[in-house]
């Protein structure tokens, strides 16, 4: 594409079918323990 | 950024004026209105691209998991994380603390080894199918009662072979009592040390006082230093606080930096409008522009190799969390508890000492199921100001804790904190941008 350059190539959709394990952290038990940063979060799931 | 399916998209200032238009427009129509400062071969183009990407699900996507959402919180509760406040008493008596010095605006205890361990006992029992199972000693602080952390990572590493489980120990600590035992034995068992630095001393020694009112920066930077140094590459962050007081929080950062910390992480303070301490209006506009200075000067050292981590920053666009985890919440309440020294649980940290919102104890369970379906509920579809937000799926609803202290209600919105958390995604998702364009 000349006009538009697409930086992450996944779409949250595709996560619906193998996400939701939980096995990710809980965001308050990293660093900030007083607002909620869920976007930042690792995933742990080895089958997404 | 395309907000229903993360993507974000780079685009020229064709695209950028043609999107908005794109879907109540034919192609002929935006050749006509844009013709005379474009290419007509360039316009056609573009719409073409536009076309090309909502076909992909790339834009202009529809939010289709509000109908999953129910579903998946309906869920048996699974429990796996707790916060355990082994220690409601503290050495320090930081003047903006929002745990009231340690007491949490209650009695001074500290946790005995067999609630500990019954709060572990707890959380396995109640874990279902999780394997990773976090435990953060919190305080107060907790190094004041460190022979029971170390008695109970002890007694939480025997459960972890007969019951499938991996536990995660995280400590948090303002470091007055970090020794070279406490050292040794955080390096080698926490999976990550969160270490309490506001910054600059004058900074730091402002609210961060002992009880005398001497300030205790340098006491604790050197143990800091020591600490991290022997940790090995282990993940740590050190926290620091701002407020009313330092606005201008980056030099906070610079000065972390400079002490030889490269984990950090820098939050807002926690407090009541008519507090002193509390950020104003009038320092909106400051904040916000030490956001992008800092996504700035963690490029800048991320173009250098010096290492530099922002917690807030931390964004990988290419992976990060899966659907569930942004639309349902922080997850207080339900798969997240906070447990007092004598064994009371809360939906979380922030809501301890505050009698209505006590769900239960670990000795018969969550008994205050009226409360616990309040945080259920508490997801990204909650609040009807979230509903049109494009960060929601970064913060998945926000704080329940922060609404609840801003408005009086955990479904509420904390607007001055929104108006912060969506800076530091913007910053992060230009910090994020810019990084892969220069790989």
């Amino acid at each position: 594409m000349k006009h538009i350059k697409t930086i992450n190539h996944t779409v949250l959709k595709d996560s619906m079918a193998a996400g939701g394990c939980g096995e990710c952290q809980t965001s308050c038990q990293s660093a900030c323990k007083t607002s909620c940063t869920v976007g930042n979060q690792h995933c742990e799931n080895k089958n997404r | 950024m395309d907000v229903e399916s993360g993507s974000v998209h780079l685009v020229d200032d064709l695209a950028y004026e043609m999107i908005p238009l794109w879907q109540d427009n034919s192609k002929e129509e935006l050749v006509k209105k844009l013709q005379d400062r474009y290419p007509q071969e360039d316009i056609c183009d573009t719409y073409d691209e536009i076309g090309e990407l909502k076909k992909e699900g790339r834009l202009f996507t529809e939010d289709i998991y509000r109908n999953y959402v129910d579903a998946f919180k309906a869920r048996p509760v699974q429990v796996k994380a707790l916060c355990l406040h082994i220690a409601h008493d503290c050495n320090l008596a930081c003047r903006y603390c929002f745990a009231g010095e340690g007491e949490y605006h209650g009695r001074r205890a500290l946790m005995s080894y067999e609630v500990g361990r019954k709060a572990l006992d707890f959380l396995v029992q109640n874990s279902g199918n999780h394997r990773n199972l976090e435990v953060d000693f919190f305080g107060g602080e907790p190094t004041m009662n460190f022979e029971v952390v170390k008695q109970l990572v002890a007694y939480g590493r025997s459960l972890e072979k007969p019951h499938n489980k991996n536990f995660r120990f995280t400590l948090t600590t303002n470091g007055m009592l970090i020794d070279d035992d406490v050292i040794d034995f955080a390096n080698r068992e926490m999976s990550n040390v969160v270490l309490s630095l506001d910054g600059r001393r004058e900074v730091h020694d402002r609210f961060r006082v002992d009880y005398q009112g001497r300030g205790s920066f340098d006491t604790i930077v050197p143990k800091f230093q020591k600490l991290v140094a022997a940790r090995g590459g282990k993940n740590y962050y050190m926290r620091g606080t701002f407020t009313h007081n330092n606005p201008d929080f980056l030099e906070d950062i610079k000065e972390m930096l400079r002490l030889g910390f490269h984990e950090l992480s820098m939050e807002p303070v926690v407090a009541a409008p008519d507090d002193p301490s509390a950020l104003t209006e009038d320092d909106l506009p400051v904040v916000l522009a030490q956001y992008e200075k800092l996504a700035q000067l963690m490029l800048d050292c991320e173009r250098e190799k010096k290492p530099f981590t922002f917690y807030h920053y931390m964004i990988d666009l290419k992976g990060g969390p899966c659907i569930y985890k942004r639309i349902s919440g922080c997850g207080s309440g339900t798969e997240y508890m906070a447990v007092t020294p004598w064994g009371d649980l809360y939906p979380c940290h922030q809501f301890v000492g505050e009698e209505k919102f006590r769900l239960g104890d670990i000795f018969s369970g969550v008994s205050n199921h009226a409360m616990q379906d309040e945080f259920f509920t508490c997801n990204v579809y909650a609040r009807k100001e979230c509903r049109d937000c494009w960060a929601r799926l970064y913060c998945s609803g926000g704080c329940a804790a922060n609404a609840y202290h801003a408005t009086g209600s955990v479904r509420g919105v904390y607007e001055y904190g929104c108006k912060l958390f969506k800076k530091r995604m913007e910053c992060a998702i230009a910090l994020a941008v810019a990084k892969e364009l220069e790989t």
